[in-house]
Parts: C-alpha cells; sequence; structure tokens
C-alpha cells in the first residue's frame, strides 16, 4: 500500500485510454438521430441589424430549422448572466448589459451570434448558414481600454455610460498617500498584460438532447464544473427544474478556465433540442474557438511603489483598466477585482496598498477567468515593479526581496488587503531557487554569451497565489451568486471496492489518480479497487467543479471528509464484530484493532458485512457509504519563486530561455509526478504569454486579426526549455490534507520571471508583453538610435 | 469544404483532360496548402484531379551536374536523399525546414512551386539555383516563373512535370520563421553558380525575389561581410503583425548573412 | 455524389462509399467510430489527427480519404499489438507525458514515426521534430523525456 498512497509518484489511473484513442470527449459522442448545428456569426466588430433573411437557408437540402435572436426571444430564454456580482465605489451593482443567447438587435464583437442553422448534416449546416443574409448598419467599434474610456467614445451598450461596467477600489488610499507622503523613494512603472487565447486542445462542443417521454433533458459539454452549468441553465436561463436536466462532462480535453462558463452555443443546442424533440450537436471550430472562448487577461496597469532609504516597502498603488469585452462572462467581474487586488500584497509586508480598477466594455470578445484569473496579473505588476525597485536602487533583486518578505514567524499574516495567508517559507523557496540557478554564477554566463554576441538576462519572481476561494459565507458578501464548497461520496460495495464521487471535474488534473490515492491511503483500499466518478450530474449528487486550483484542497478535503465518515461507521461495526466497545477500537490504514490487544479486523470485511448483515449491530443500517461536504475556512496560498535566463540574439531579436528553476510550495504534496506535470505545464503558459502569444484586433475594423494558430502563436516544443522543478513543503493548517493548490503557479510565476529576465539582458523596462522578436529588435534599435544620439 | 469531384488519374495526358473537361477545376498533389484552404472554404473549385497517381512525375536523379526531381516527389524524400545532400546539400536542407515531419510527408515539391505561398521556401531554392521548370508544355527559366503574388508563368492545365537544378559550387539557406505559422518570413537561398552568385530572398516580400545588390557584392567576395551595409527596401517588404517592412528588410540582411555561412559550411 | 473508397485501416480492409471531400479523419471518426484520432485545428498546425499512412506520419485532417485510397493506414487505436501496448505508448505513461489527453493520439503517432526515423534522439531533435503538435498541458518537458525513453525501448 505504501507505493500508493499519499506522496507517491503513482501513474495515472486514467491514461490508458488515452494512450490507445478509447477517451471518450464530447464530440466522440453521436446520439441517434442528431442534428447539427452551425453558427452565422457577425462579421462586424459591432452593427447594427436591420433585417435578417433566413429564407434562402430554409429551402437548402438538410435543413431542418433556422433560428434567429426573435425566434429565442418568443419563448422567453433568459440571457447569459454574470455570477458574481461586483459593487462600485458608490456601492451600486457592476452594469451587467442582457447577453442574448443569439444576437437580436446588435452584434458586438466579431463572431457574434446572429442566427443559427439545423441540419442533418454538419456540412449543410454551414452550407445553409452562408446563404443566410444580414443587413447590417456597421457601427465605429471600440477594441481597446484606453479608447473605450474617452469621452465620446462608441458605447458598446446604451445601458453602460461610457463604457464603464464598474469603477471599483480596494484598501485603505488614505494610509497609502501617508506611506507615499514619507516614501524615500518611489517607483513606477506602466504594464500591459496582453490578453491571450486560453487554446485548450479540445475546442468546445455540446450536444443537447430531450425526451419528451420523462421530461428530461441532457446536455454533453465540455465543462470544467457540470453542476454550475446544470444551475445556470435550469435557475437563469431556461426556469426548468435541476432535476430534469442532466449535464454531463465527459472526458474534456483541457479547460484551463475558459471550459468554466455558460457558453451561447451550448445554451442554444438545449433550446433546439427541446424545440425539435431531437439530438442538436455543435462542436467549434479553432477560429470559432479564437473567435467565442472567453479571453484571459487584457489589463492596462499604472502602479506607484513607495520605498524608504533602505527599500522597505511601504506603500503599494495601483490603477488598472480591465478590458470585460463585448459582454459580461459567467465570472468576469470577479477576475480584475477579488482575484487580483486582494493578492496585491504579494510575499512582501507592504503595509498600506491601494487599488483601483476600471472595468470596460469593448467590441471583442468576452474576457473571463483563464489560468490563474487575476492573480497573475497581480503577481505580474508587483513582481515587475520589485524587480524595476531593485534596479533603480541598485540592490540585488533578491536581497530586496529578502527585505520585504512576509517572515516565517508572522503566519497567519494579515495583509493591508483582506488577506489571512496561511502558512509559507518565503527566504527558504528564494534561497532554493538561487542555489538551483545558480544566481552567483550569473555574471560569468553573461559575460560568455556576450562574447558570443548575445544579451543574457536573468529574472526572478517570488509570486503569491490564492487557491480555493472561500469560504461561501465571505464570497457571497462580496457578490458571488454561488457557494463555493465541494461535495464528495465514497461508497463501498460488498467486495470491497470504491466508488468515489467527486464534484470536481478533472480535463488533465488526474483527479482519477490524486483521489484514489487519499482514499487508499485513507482507508487502506488497493488503487485498483477505487473508481472515480465525475463529471455526470446525474451520478454525482452535488459539485462546484474544477477551476482556480480548488479541486484538492477543497475536492480533496470533502473526501477526507466522507473517509473519516465511513471510519466512524467502520468503527462501530468493528466494535460488533470485535465484541469490544467502540471508544477501544482503534483505526490505521484500513486495520480496526481493539487496543491493547491483537484482535484486527480490516477494512474489507467491514464492508462486507455491512452489506450482508448478519452478525450486526442491532442499531445501525446497513451498508457503508457516506457523503460530505466541505467549505474551506479560509484561502490557500500557495507561494515560490521562479528564475528565467535569457539570451538574446541582438540581431534578430530571438529570445531563447535558456534555464528555468521553480521553487514552489503547495502544502503537503500527494502525487509529486503529476503536481511537476502541472508546474510544468503553468510555465509553458507563462512563457507562452511573455513571449510568443497575443491576441490583437485591428484598432479601427475590430477585426480579429490573431484568429488561427497561423497568426496565434502557440507555445512549441522547440520554443521552451526543461524546467528544474524544486518543492518545499509548508503544510496548509487549516485543511485535513494539509494541501494549497498547483494547477496555476506556474502560468502566475512565470510571465514576471520572463520578462524580468528580458528586461534585464535589455537594460530597460520598456517593452510589453508577449516580447516577439520583432518587439525585442525594435526596443535594441532604439536603444542603439539614442546610443548613437549621444 | 464545398462539395467536388475527385480524379485521380494515371497519365500527364489525362489529368490535362479532366481539368480541361471541368467546369472549374484544380490540380491537388499533397495538398498540404490546398486542403486548408478548401476547409476554410476560401475556393470551391469543381473538380480536383490528384495528381500524384502519375508515376512518372515522381523520383529524384542526378546526371551531368544536374539534380532532376520529379514534380509529385515529397519534401520529406528530398530531405532525406543521399543525392541531392550529396549535390547540393543546401536543397536537401531546405526541404528539411519545410512545415513539419507529417507536412513533409504528403506536401510536394512542385506543388509548392506551382502555388507560389509568398511565405514557401522552395521558391526561393528554383530562383537562387537557376533552376529549370519543365512542365507539360514547356521549360520555364527561373527568372521567368515566379511572376507575382501566387502567380506563375504557368498557364491552365498546365503541369509542372519535375525541376532541374545546376549543381552550385556552394549554396546555402537559412530561414528565419514566422513565430506563429512557421512559415518563412525571411528565407534567403545564396548559390555560387556557374554563372555567377544568385540571392533568391522569400517570405519577405509579395513575391520570392533575386537581391542584386547581395549578388554583386557577393560575386566580389563571397563571404558574409561583404553584405554588409547593404539595405533592403522596407516599402517592398511584407507588413504584418508578426513583422513589419522595416524588420522585414533588416532580417533579410541577417538572414542573407547566415545563409552566406552555411554556403562556406 | 459518392464514390467508394477502400483504406486498410489497422490491419482491416474497410470500404465506404463516401463524398469526395471526405477527409481521413472524417473517415475514421464518422464511417469507422475510431474517435482516438482527434480534430484541434483548422489550419493543420495542432497535429491531434496524426495518423500513419503506409508507415509515416500525416495529418489526417489534410488528405482527403480518396487520396488514401488502397494504403494502409495505422491510426492511435491499431499502434497497440496483441493487448500489448506499443513501447513509446508505455513511455508516455510512465513518464507523464498527457495531462488531458487531447493531443496524445496524434503525438504519440508522431512520436513513433520520429522514433523510427531517429532511433537514438537527442533532446533537441525531439523538440525540433514535434514541431508540428501542440500541447497545451504539459509544457513538453515529460513529452520530451517519454519521447527519447520510447525511441529507447524501440531500439530494444
Amino acid at each position: 500500500m505504501t507505493n500508493q498512497g499519499i506522496g507517491q509518484s503513482v501513474r495515472r489511473k486514467e491514461d490508458f485510454r488515452f494512450i490507445t484513442g478509447q477517451g471518450h470527449y464530447t464530440d466522440d459522442i453521436n446520439r441517434p438521430g442528431q442534428l447539427y448545428a452551425y453558427f452565422h456569426r457577425s462579421p462586424h466588430a459591432f452593427a447594427k441589424i436591420k433585417s435578417i433573411n433566413t429564407d434562402a437557408a430554409r429551402k437548402m437540402p438538410g435543413v431542418v430549422a433556422v433560428y434567429t435572436g426573435k425566434d429565442v426571444a418568443v419563448d422567453k430564454v433568459g440571457g447569459l448572466i454574470c455570477g458574481w456580482t461586483v459593487k462600485d465605489k458608490k456601492g451600486e451593482p457592476h452594469k451587467a448589459p442582457r447577453h442574448d443567447i443569439i444576437a437580436i438587435d446588435h452584434v458586438r464583437h466579431v463572431g457574434d451570434q446572429v442566427a443559427v442553422v439545423i441540419a442533418r448534416s454538419l456540412g449543410e449546416a454551414r452550407d445553409a448558414a452562408e446563404a443566410i443574409e444580414v443587413d447590417y448598419d456597421v457601427l465605429t467599434p471600440v477594441v481597446d481600454v484606453v479608447t473605450a474610456l474617452q469621452p465620446g467614445a462608441p458605447e458598446v451598450h446604451a445601458d453602460a455610460p461610457g463604457n464603464l461596467c464598474y469603477d471599483w477600489d480596494f484598501g485603505d488610499k488614505a494610509a497609502t498617500e501617508a506611506a507615499f507622503a514619507k516614501a524615500a523613494h518611489v517607483t513606477k512603472i506602466d504594464l500591459v498584460n496582453n490578453r491571450l487565447s486560453p487554446n485548450p486542445m479540445e475546442p468546445r462542443s455540446a450536444i443537447g438532447e430531450y425526451e419528451p417521454g420523462t421530461d428530461q433533458t441532457t446536455v454533453y459539454t465540455t465543462s470544467q464544473n457540470p453542476h454550475v452549468i446544470r444551475l445556470i441553465l435550469c435557475a437563469f436561463v431556461f426556469g426548468l427544474p435541476e432535476h430534469k436536466v442532466r449535464v454531463i462532462a465527459p472526458d474534456v480535453g483541457g479547460g484551463f478556465g475558459s471550459k468554466i462558463f455558460n457558453y451561447a452555443e451550448e445554451t442554444v443546442c438545449v433550446w433546439a433540442a427541446r424545440k425539435l424533440k431531437k439530438p442538436v450537436k455543435w462542436t467549434s471550430d479553432r477560429t470559432e474557438a479564437f473567435l467565442t472562448d472567453a479571453h484571459g487577461r487584457d489589463h492596462v496597469t499604472h502602479a506607484e511603489l513607495a520605498m524608504d532609504k533602505d527599500g522597505k516597502f511601504l506603500g503599494f498603488r495601483v490603477e488598472t483598466k480591465a478590458n470585460m469585452g463585448a459582454y459580461l462572462s459567467t465570472f468576469a467581474s470577479a477576475v480584475p477585482t477579488y482575484l487580483y487586488a486582494l493578492l496585491l500584497a504579494g510575499q512582501y509586508t507592504t503595509p498600506a496598498i491601494y487599488a483601483e480598477v476600471k472595468a470596460v466594455f469593448t467590441n471583442t470578445t468576452p474576457v473571463d477567468a483563464y489560468r490563474g484569473a487575476g492573480r497573475p496579473e497581480a503577481t505580474y505588476v508587483v513582481e515587475r515593479i520589485v524587480e524595476a525597485a531593485a534596479r533603480e536602487l541598485k540592490i540585488d533583486p533578491a536581497e530586496l526581496r529578502r527585505r520585504n518578505f512576509v517572515p516565517d514567524d508572522a503566519f497567519p499574516y494579515q495583509t493591508p488587503v483582506a488577506c489571512v495567508y496561511d502558512s509559507g517559507q518565503y527566504a527558504k523557496a528564494l534561497d532554493e531557487a538561487l542555489k538551483m540557478s545558480d544566481y552567483a554564477g550569473f555574471k560569468q554566463r553573461k559575460a560568455e554569451a556576450a562574447k558570443k554576441g548575445k544579451l543574457r538576462g536573468i529574472g526572478l519572481c517570488a509570486y503569491i497565489e490564492a487557491c480555493g476561494i472561500a469560504p461561501s459565507a465571505v464570497v457571497g458578501s462580496l457578490g458571488a451568486g454561488v457557494g463555493l464548497w465541494e461535495s464528495a461520496q465514497i461508497r463501498f460495495n460488498a467486495t470491497g471496492s470504491v466508488f468515489v464521487h467527486t464534484g470536481s471535474h478533472s480535463h488533465g488534473q488526474g483527479h482519477e489518480t490524486t483521489f484514489a490515492q487519499i482514499v487508499s491511503d485513507r482507508l487502506g483500499v488497493p488503487l485498483e479497487s477505487i473508481e472515480v466518478v465525475h463529471g455526470d450530474t446525474a451520478l454525482v449528487p452535488m459539485g462546484m467543479g474544477t477551476y482556480g486550483s480548488r479541486s484538492l484542497a477543497v475536492g480533496g478535503s470533502a473526501i477526507m471528509r466522507a473517509a473519516d465518515k465511513i471510519i466512524d461507521k467502520g468503527k462501530k461495526i468493528a466494535a460488533h464484530l470485535m465484541e469490544a466497545s467502540v471508544d477501544d477500537v482503534a483505526y490505521d490504514k484500513g486495520v480496526f484493532s481493539v487496543k491493547g490487544t491483537d484482535k484486527q479486523v480490516p477494512m474489507a470485511q467491514i464492508a462486507f458485512t455491512a452489506y450482508v448483515p448478519h452478525n450486526y449491530p442491532a442499531d445501525l443500517e446497513p451498508g457503508l457509504e457516506a457523503s460530505a461536504f466541505y467549505d474551506p475556512a479560509n484561502f490557500t496560498f500557495p507561494a515560490g519563486v521562479h528564475v528565467a535566463e535569457v539570451e538574446i540574439d541582438s540581431d534578430t531579436g530571438v529570445t531563447r530561455v535558456v534555464n528555468w528553476v521553480a521553487v514552489d510550495d503547495f502544502g503537503k504534496v500527494v502525487n509529486p509526478m503529476i503536481v511537476e506535470g502541472q508546474v510544468h505545464g503553468g510555465i509553458a503558459q507563462g512563457v507562452g504569454q511573455a513571449l510568443l502569444e497575443g491576441v490583437v484586433y485591428d484598432p479601427k475594423s475590430g477585426q480579429l486579426l490573431t484568429a488561427s494558430f497561423n497568426d496565434y502563436c502557440m507555445p512549441r516544443a522547440d520554443d521552451l526549455p526543461s524546467y528544474k522543478v524544486g518543492m518545499i513543503e509548508t503544510p496548509c493548517p487549516h485543511n485535513p490534507l494539509g494541501v494549497k493548490g498547483c494547477g496555476e503557479a506556474g502560468a502566475i510565476a512565470a510571465p514576471a520571471a520572463l520578462m524580468n529576465a528580458i528586461t534585464d539582458a535589455l537594460g530597460t523596462e520598456k517593452i510589453n508583453m508577449p516580447a516577439t522578436p520583432q518587439n525585442v529588435w525594435r526596443v535594441i534599435q532604439s536603444q542603439n538610435l539614442a546610443a548613437a544620439a549621444e | 469544404m464545398y462539395a467536388f469531384n475527385y480524379h485521380r488519374p494515371k497519365s500527364l495526358a489525362d489529368a490535362g483532360k479532366l481539368l480541361g473537361d471541368a467546369s472549374d477545376g484544380k490540380f491537388i498533389a499533397g495538398g498540404q496548402t490546398l486542403l486548408p484552404t478548401l476547409k476554410n472554404r476560401f475556393a470551391s473549385p469543381s473538380d480536383l484531379v490528384d495528381l500524384t497517381g502519375i508515376t512518372e512525375l515522381s523520383g529524384i536523379s542526378v546526371s551531368g551536374g544536374t539534380v532532376s526531381i520529379g514534380a509529385i516527389t515529397k519534401h520529406g524524400v528530398v530531405a532525406t536523399s543521399a543525392d541531392v545532400k550529396k549535390a547540393i546539400p543546401a536543397l536537401a536542407h531546405l526541404a528539411g525546414l519545410i512545415g513539419d515531419p507529417a507536412v513533409r510527408n504528403m506536401g510536394t515539391m512542385g506543388g509548392s512551386v506551382a502555388n507560389n505561398d509568398p511565405a514557401a521556401d522552395y521558391p526561393s531554392a528554383v530562383l537562387g539555383l537557376n533552376a529549370t521548370v519543365h512542365t507539360t508544355k514547356r521549360k520555364i527559366a527561373a527568372d521567368s516563373f515566379f511572376t507575382g503574388l501566387f502567380e506563375t508563368a504557368l498557364e491552365e492545365s498546365e503541369i509542372i512535370t519535375k525541376i532541374e537544378f545546376p549543381v552550385p559550387k556552394r549554396a546555402g539557406y537559412e530561414k528565419f520563421r514566422n513565430p506563429a505559422s512557421r512559415y518563412a518570413m525571411v528565407g534567403v537561398f545564396v548559390a555560387e553558380t556557374a554563372d555567377g552568385v544568385r540571392v533568391a530572398v522569400t517570405g519577405a516580400g509579395p513575391c520570392v525575389f533575386r537581391h542584386k545588390e547581395m549578388e554583386a557584392a557577393l560575386a566580389k567576395s563571397f563571404s558574409p561581410d561583404a553584405l554588409k551595409g547593404i539595405k533592403t527596401d522596407p516599402g517592398k517588404m511584407n507588413n504584418d503583425i508578426h513583422g513589419s517592412g522595416e524588420y522585414r528588410a533588416h532580417l533579410v540582411g541577417v538572414v542573407a548573412k547566415r545563409a552566406v555561412q552555411n554556403a562556406l559550411g | 455524389m459518392t464514390i467508394s473508397v477502400t483504406i486498410t485501416v489497422n490491419g482491416q480492409p474497410e470500404t465506404r462509399d463516401v463524398e469526395p471531400r471526405t477527409l481521413l479523419v472524417q473517415f475514421l471518426r464518422e464511417h469507422l467510430q475510431l474517435t482516438g484520432t482527434h480534430v484541434g485545428c483548422d489550419t493543420s498546425q495542432c497535429g491531434a489527427c496524426v495518423v500513419h499512412v503506409d508507415g509515416k506520419s500525416v495529418k489526417a485532417c489534410t488528405i482527403l480519404a480518396a487520396q488514401a485510397q488502397g494504403a494502409k493506414v495505422t491510426t492511435i487505436e491499431g499502434l497497440a499489438a496483441d493487448g500489448k501496448l506499443h513501447p513509446m505508448q508505455e513511455a508516455f505513461r510512465e513518464h507523464h507525458a498527457l495531462q488531458c489527453g487531447f493531443c496524445t493520439p496524434g503525438m504519440i503517432m508522431s512520436a513513433v514515426d520520429l522514433a523510427q526515423r531517429n532511433p537514438n534522439p537527442s533532446e533537441e531533435t525531439v523538440r525540433h521534430e514535434l514541431e508540428g503538435n501542440l500541447c497545451r498541458c504539459t509544457g513538453y518537458h515529460n513529452i520530451v523525456k517519454a519521447v527519447m525513453a520510447g525511441a529507447q525501448a524501440m531500439r530494444g
């Protein structure tokens, strides 16, 4: 058992089906009599729909129906909702203009749904969609936050004057101003956090199905949180009873946040399937994914850091404009507020912090949570300005960080931005990272690179993350429309095997293995006898899903609670079998024993006895299963230090990442192999953001210029180095596993580390992400010009 | 894709006839450019005439200082051909830089040259090596083959049969990839041939072109340093989100130097 | 109009009447229900659809079924012989070279082709050769390790 439990790099249970091509992703599923949906989408970024003519399309071969927004409106379908209401500086709720599942009056971004064709084949649906004629009154679009906030800018929504969704602030303004007043040095920085397209390799897909005989609606969808989708579809969009709707999220090919949200397409499939009483399937192609999957990031920020003469941080103020896109997506409002400003203390003891955030509507694809969601943006601001401050003060960046770290003995640590950090050893992680990266030897490596004509740079990032957002009462008070607990059910079979039902959803994270390890460790059941069940609202009683690196800290804790209940009941059965008092029964790793004797009963026998209760306590129910819900007392706060080292070819501007060290503290680690894999993937996405990726809209037309992999640069194997990953373990004190969460750390840490390395190599802070060869070359050119002018 | 008829003739004569009979036919070889175009519904041919069943279009031979490559020879075959590697290593090197391994297993030389994508690699080798394009109707010198953006001297239903590359004294290719698509943002093929030095630039402009100033400089001294100070007109370069005219013009100089270095080995 | 196409898939000759515009990946997924071959893009970039046609890696989204007439196609479902995993499949599991699993079939098929051409590839070779396969989950680190280990196992 010892090689299967907590702390072991167990090989994944789910892999066999994936490596043999036997996974079941949504698009692999086909239902009898299934029809296909294809959307006619807006070619314009902003336009008034004058008329839509679907006559020709309706007559095309194979076409079953053509629907427009007006058809949807007749059925009184609700719009897509935002599930988190942010209140602005004055206490007014944010502006959440109606978001119809098919546009009615206006289209507000390229790709907005204008009509849908339902046909017998996908080819026929697409042919007919091209035959739909739409007469538009084309309007001037606005795509960036700075322009959108200028007086006289085009307004995306009539009910959001000035394109303002909210003007929000957080922190102690007066205290922060006072801190700046007494500062010996102030560092200022202007940053753009570039807009990203999440691009899970599996495009979104959905099938809606309706059975009139039972009035049952079934939705197959690429979701990270099927229960949340059921709740939204039932309670807000359709007004259906939850017990008549089943949402199945089968194997899901990556999410990174983009598959949290309730989208128009799956909603249309459900609506059309109920109307036509036939299954309706839609699968996104990649260009549709670029146009409609919620994007991430897109912040424009000015930040200032006040320090005393020794570089001790006194105050920090941040002003951010966040692009919401054309509509408010499911959790969009929370990302640049509660998931952002609350993390602006970083790993430091900065006593006064004040943040102002303006959320802005533009004629672009909606923006919502993407791997890290707000926390990468916060870390980017903090760690870029700290590095810049160190350079200005001519203090070693590692040393400046060390001077300002929250010390090990200060935990639990209350920050000035509401968080209570649970535990950490920030200096230890830094020391380890410096050692692993041979930080001391960098100067020599830089000199050697210079001999080859290369610019070499090194950059640090000491990041903080908040995972497992909770407790529900607190997030509710901040505007969340849902609770943020998780549920679990453990059910033994008579022959000793176990079902574990979890409301978390695995779309690459390896829950089928990690959660089985926890149960194996706690209940003494061999790994191969445990089946983790997830992704189906009919099989899993309740759940909130997977995002924000919450699965193990919240979902895993719920499983631990359920396991405790199993053990409690097992003790009663064991006491009966061993003719002892319950109080005298001890439990350890799958074995019940009577204290002080050699009497013992294994878990398997307890399970059998529970279902074949011939010799059984009189007052006890048969069966061995337990449900539990877990609502955490606090967030968890993983932290760590990443070190990036780059070489730049000054002739071409090409940056090569030559070394990467990550030292992370995720608390207790259940499966180190899986955790390291999460770190690798996160780093790759962070490197992608810093070096390669960026959504680009044409400022005049609002056209998406990066609508395929030919123009949106995805990280490839040869863009990336191998990573050196180290770990330290400071357990989380407030959950039963002592775990913190690891899914987003790499994506949070990497952009700042890499940009700090690039700015170090270039000797200027003035470069934005992505640092493409062209962007780097331009900086080098302007420096050459400046040098020549001197 | 829109619907089309598909034909796979066994002879060039049949291929020509099938295309002639079609209302709006197109030849397809490896299809690595054409099929993505069709999938995006950017074109709607009535008929596709597949040339890959015509065996006489296949094969590589070397004789009398000439490397002759059949039009449907795949990039992967050119890249790994011992004959090509020996005679014109730069050509094999270039072929190995096209697309990715799976694309190289389908894409053909004739298809790439006939399509004349401004970011394709092969046109620079054809032009840089002063190759001769053989078709079902005639022989076309490289200098008069590439006529503009996606334009060539090929007439309707004229099929490339093979391309003959004179073996140069030395040659080199260097490619600066578009970071996203991995097509050539700037590719430079330099060759010291019997008729003098040739420098062909692909990716940078709307069509592959010869860089006469560089040719003159390299004729005097075939070394990277000879290219120092030679400028390329940014106004004649492509300009997109990945690279402005200025950046591409700059890269032409850098990449050309590296191509010369490659040629020198 | 349909045409008759016969392709030997994983050792089994399969004949279907299909529209000429049918791609090989559609032939596999929709006509043969072999859904292990995935579609992740429209521009021949992602490589989720890589299969072997006559022993060589090909993007099944960028070849017509008709172009594969008479060919021998191997998909991820046909890689394991006699119920025994291919060494490259084993290596992917052993080295945690997959997370969501969506890119995995194409990645493994490309890796097998790579190892057949480069029996002892360096890290640099593996990274370069995987240019046509995108993975969004793993950051490639473990894929590279797995391909090198798988290639070694294939050498025997």
